[in-house]
């Protein structure tokens, strides 16, 4: 049974990364068809870095994602913070917001953005308003539920002395904030970031409601690219990317590694009991 | 305190934020273009790339966008939210554009090299006064297929494209006024009819043929085509000839019912926010040492005999760049259908779109599952009731 | 001063632009396209696609049920192995999550298409090419493919909070290993696989990329028509309408799964 299971999961893996194979090995054929293999070349990568349309759309997601992770965390966390506090009614009505972008279709989330903005736009008379702030709002909007949901469970599993204990001690509660509890939340906002970021990273059908033509995302171009005949270096990007995020992967995964080890030591040498490793 | 105050901070940076950056201004520097998917020389295969000739040539930086028909050309405009400086829409889209004022006339004194355009191309039923519009491109629809698969017999016609030997393997349009002129054609209307029966009929024609249909496409046509995964197609026949250049299987014919003649010409739409750029670009296009460059590349045939010139000899006799007049004498330009024959338009081609065939698989299959999630809850929800009342019975006489 | 105020910005944020934007979407749906006057007949009209919703909701739930059978083992097996080894394999699931999903679908077309990689080499083969794609069986294998990390992630996150404690007790109360799954493995991870099943559903049922690429021409999901309705043919008002009943249908679905979990909610990141 278990080695079954085991190579039934094997098998599994094996299906998710089909794709990533079959385009990174794209990627260094010759020819334009995917499907058919007409040796190997480089050339992708080369006319990649010499084509001035791609890099920067990169760059624009990047700047998106960066930008829309970090707003979302501070404002989630504060939020979670605050929904803490709230009384349970309040806070029902809060978290049923809250779950509003979770479960709504992401289609019916870009399409009721696009329709404010244009809306907003017709007020104020402004023909062009789609566009990098658009985008970024969108960003933000679907990327707070995830910082919260990732925050909420961690302030809850935190000891409430603990910021009692340091407002007696003659903290005042920003500072007590930024002394104790942040360092119990950290790896719930750390989480809650990073999955903001990639959301964000890789969304396509929300950015394609509420993109403008002066600021268009990689996912964006990319769809616009695959109604037309596609472009070879757009695979050569594509294996490029995952190098990069498997790279990221793998040191954050170290670096977590090393992290715990560390702890796991700092618990025997102060012989503490050693909390519940999330 | 604080908490309060940098909560308020944040609310009215919030609603700050509503409004658009103040960037949305008109800037010096650029424009945006929003053209049809590969329908400008962009720098492949050693050809010019136009747009960074425009940019080095004025300083002027291009935004270049693409559409894929000019029905979600349209609908882009009318969202609102995103503006544009130059469009370049068909013929019958251009009137519609007129027609709802969502165009600017031209100041003709920014661009010269409109003179250039040849007379033919002038006049036109779209633009009678030629103030909005300047002539890009123009060309013919007809029949694209792999000589590899296809019998030669069974061309000729558009019922190529409901011959059920090639059942999976035929592409079509993906919009409704090229969709709807063939069956039209087929029928023997008038491709501008607005008659309501006759465009019911229309739509039930697609209908029937759409079993057939491999996938309803536009610009994929190119890459389903070229790699044999489809073997006919009805397209622009500017676009046959990249394409043939890909695959020499593919040849291309104009059917015998007729077909349609468009011109595809640059405009300005009424939110442009930088008029000058914008007439500076299509003046640029027309320069005739860029018209023959950029045509060279699409295929498509210019409105310049100035810029025929300089093209190839080969390009410049190509019977399907520039049929012969007894050919072209049996094509047929669109013309701008009213609002109300658009709208029964756009519902028919949504309905031949969603037309499926009755299938009675997703509805079993949900009932069923319906049934059994919903007699899973009744039978715990019993279970529970009856737990509950074993544990007061026991309770009770213990 | 109280710490409830802090997330008055989160409430004014989110109010202004989920609850705003979904009342807009109401006020479209019911006015009329031309006019802009008050009509149920956008409404009235989605009942002529009653046939692809039903389709839309079949098909999602098809790939749901799927991704809940394969993704379970697999979310089992590495649970089962050492922490070290965990975290490389949470992470091998998460990576596909990063990348293009608009790539990786066309990857598959290039693998399934009549002149694709593998009817590629079933004709040198010297057999004869098989259908494998522009039918339903493809539009599920790319649903499935695309939401199955969605489903190993709460299942995976369940799993590892189980207690082997309990394992062990009914282990030693006599429980055959089969049994031990039943009654207590499996009833403890209800909540992953209710927010599993949520988290494959919701994008599966409104996805249209998926059904433009791997489907038929006859497989028009209800994403397809809501999206034609914003980017091709200009009829934001049947749009609204349209996406109004799938938010609908959807909370539905979202409400019936979650009566399993004993009003227990879990969303598992």
């Amino acid at each position: 049974m278990k080695t079954f299971n085991r190579v039934f999961t094997a098998l599994v893996y094996l299906f998710l990364y089909i794709p990533m194979i079959v385009l990174a090995v794209a990627s260094f054929s010759r020819g334009t068809d995917i499907a058919v293999w007409k040796g190997f070349t480089l050339g992708q990568y080369s006319a990649l870095f010499h084509d001035g349309l791609l890099l920067p759309l990169l760059v624009n997601s990047v700047i998106v994602a960066v930008l829309s992770a970090l707003i979302a965390t501070v404002l989630g966390t504060m939020a979670a913070l605050g929904i803490r506090a709230m009384s349970p009614r309040l806070r029902r009505t809060t978290m049923a917001i809250t779950n509003i972008p979770m479960t709504n279709p992401e289609i019916v989330t870009g399409v009721s953005l696009a329709l404010l903005f244009a809306f907003v736009g017709q007020m104020l008379k402004i023909n062009s308003v789609m566009g990098f702030a658009t985008l970024l709002i969108a960003h933000i909007t679907f990327n707070l539920p995830y910082v919260i949901l990732s925050v909420m469970p961690k302030l809850g599993q935190m000891d409430p002395n603990l910021r009692d204990a340091a407002l007696d001690l003659g903290c005042t509660p920003v500072q007590a904030f930024f002394k104790v509890i942040i360092h119990e939340i950290m790896p719930g906002i750390l989480s809650g970031a990073l999955m903001a970021f990639t959301m964000s990273l890789d969304d396509f059908v929300i950015s394609y409601f509420v993109y403008g033509p002066r600021f268009v995302t990689l996912p964006v171009e990319i769809y616009n690219y695959t109604k037309k005949p596609l472009q070879p270096k757009i695979y050569a990007l594509f294996t490029l990317l995952f190098l990069v995020i498997l790279l990221s992967m793998v040191v954050m995964n170290l670096l977590q590694a090393r992290d715990e080890r560390r702890r796991a030591r700092s618990r025997v040498v102060f012989g503490g009991k050693g909390g519940r490793v999330g | 305190m604080k908490k309060r105050a940098l909560s308020l901070a944040l609310c009215l940076l919030l609603c700050a934020a509503l409004l658009p950056a103040p960037a949305a201004k008109a800037a010096e520097g650029y424009i945006n273009v929003y053209n049809w998917g590969q329908y400008i020389s962009d720098g492949t295969d050693g050809y010019i790339d136009v747009n960074a000739a425009f940019e080095e040539a004025t300083g002027i930086k291009v935004n270049y966008m693409t559409f894929d028909s000019n029905e979600s050309m349209y609908t882009k405009l009318r969202t609102g939210g995103s503006a544009y400086d130059v469009i370049i829409p068909s013929d019958y889209m251009i009137a519609r554009l007129i027609d709802e004022d969502m165009l600017l006339p031209l100041d003709f004194d920014n661009i010269p090299n409109s003179a250039l355009i040849d007379e033919a191309y002038l006049n036109t039923d779209y633009d009678p006064d030629n103030r909005y519009s300047v002539p890009y491109t123009w060309g013919t629809v007809g029949i694209i297929y792999n000589a590899a698969y296809v019998d030669e017999e069974d061309v000729g016609s558009w019922d190529l494209l409901w011959n059920s030997k090639y059942a999976g393997k035929i592409l079509m349009f993906d919009n409704p006024r090229d969709s709807f002129a063939i069956a039209e054609l087929m029928l023997g209307y008038s491709i501008n009819t607005k008659d309501e029966d006759e465009l019911r009929a229309a739509a039930y024609k697609l209908i029937e043929q759409k079993p057939l249909v491999q996938a309803y496409v536009m610009d994929q046509i190119f890459d389903k085509m070229e790699r044999g995964e489809a073997w006919i197609a009805p397209y622009y026949a500017g676009d046959y000839l990249l394409m043939a250049a890909e695959n020499e299987d593919l040849e291309f014919y104009f059917p015998e019912e007729g077909f349609n003649f468009f011109i595809d010409a640059m405009c300005i739409p009424a939110t442009c926010a930088n008029k000058a750029g914008a007439e500076a670009y299509i003046n640029f296009l027309c320069s005739p040492e860029i018209c023959v460059e950029n045509l060279d590349y699409l295929g498509y045939s210019t409105p310049e005999s100035a810029a025929k010139e300089f093209m190839d000899e080969e390009r410049n006799t190509s019977q399907i760049a520039y049929p012969a007049e007894e050919t072209l004498a049996r094509g047929e330009s669109f013309l701008y259908l009213d609002a109300d024959a658009t709208h029964l338009m756009d519902s028919l081609w949504l309905e031949v779109k969603t037309e499926g065939d009755v299938d009675y698989g997703p509805a079993v299959g949900i009932g069923v599952t319906a049934a059994l999630v919903g007699g899973w809850l009744i039978f715990r929800s019993i279970r529970e009731r009856r737990l509950k009342a074993n544990r007061c019975r026991k309770w009770k006489t213990a | 001063m109280r710490t409830k105020t802090l997330a008055a910005p989160y409430l004014v944020w989110m109010i202004v632009f989920t609850v705003v934007p979904l009342g807009i979407v109401a006020w479209f749906a019911l006015t009329d396209y031309a006019t802009g006057a008050f009509t149920l007949a956008n409404l009235a009209r989605v009942s002529t696609y009653v046939p692809i919703f039903l389709k839309s909701v079949w098909l999602a739930l098809l790939s749901s049920v799927i991704c809940l059978i394969v993704g379970y083992p697999v979310a089992y097996c590495i649970a089962g192995t050492s922490p070290r080894r965990q975290r490389v394999l949470y992470m091998l699931v998460m990576l596909p999550m990063c990348m293009s999903f608009l790539l990786r679908t066309l990857a598959w077309v290039a693998l399934l298409e009549d002149t694709g990689i593998i009817n590629n080499l079933i004709r040198s083969l010297g057999l004869r090419p098989l259908p494998l794609i522009r039918n339903d069986a493809a539009v599920v294998l790319g649903m499935v493919y695309n939401y199955l990390p969605y489903m190993i992630m709460p299942l995976y996150t369940v799993l590892i909070k189980l207690d082997d404690k309990l394992i062990e007790a009914a282990e030693d109360l006599g429980c055959t290993p089969a049994r031990v799954f039943e009654k207590v493995t499996l009833p403890l991870s209800v909540p992953g696989i209710i927010s599993g099943l949520t988290m494959v559903f919701v994008p599966a049922v409104s996805t249209f990329y998926i059904s433009q690429k791997m489907g038929s021409s006859g497989t028009t999901l209800i994403g397809d028509v809501i999206e034609s309705q914003f980017k091709a043919a200009y009829n934001p008002n049947l749009g609204a309408a349209l996406s109004l009943i799938l938010m609908v249908l959807v909370l539905v679905c979202v409400a019936v799964m979650n009566r399993f979990s004993d009003g227990e909610e879990v969303i598992a990141l």
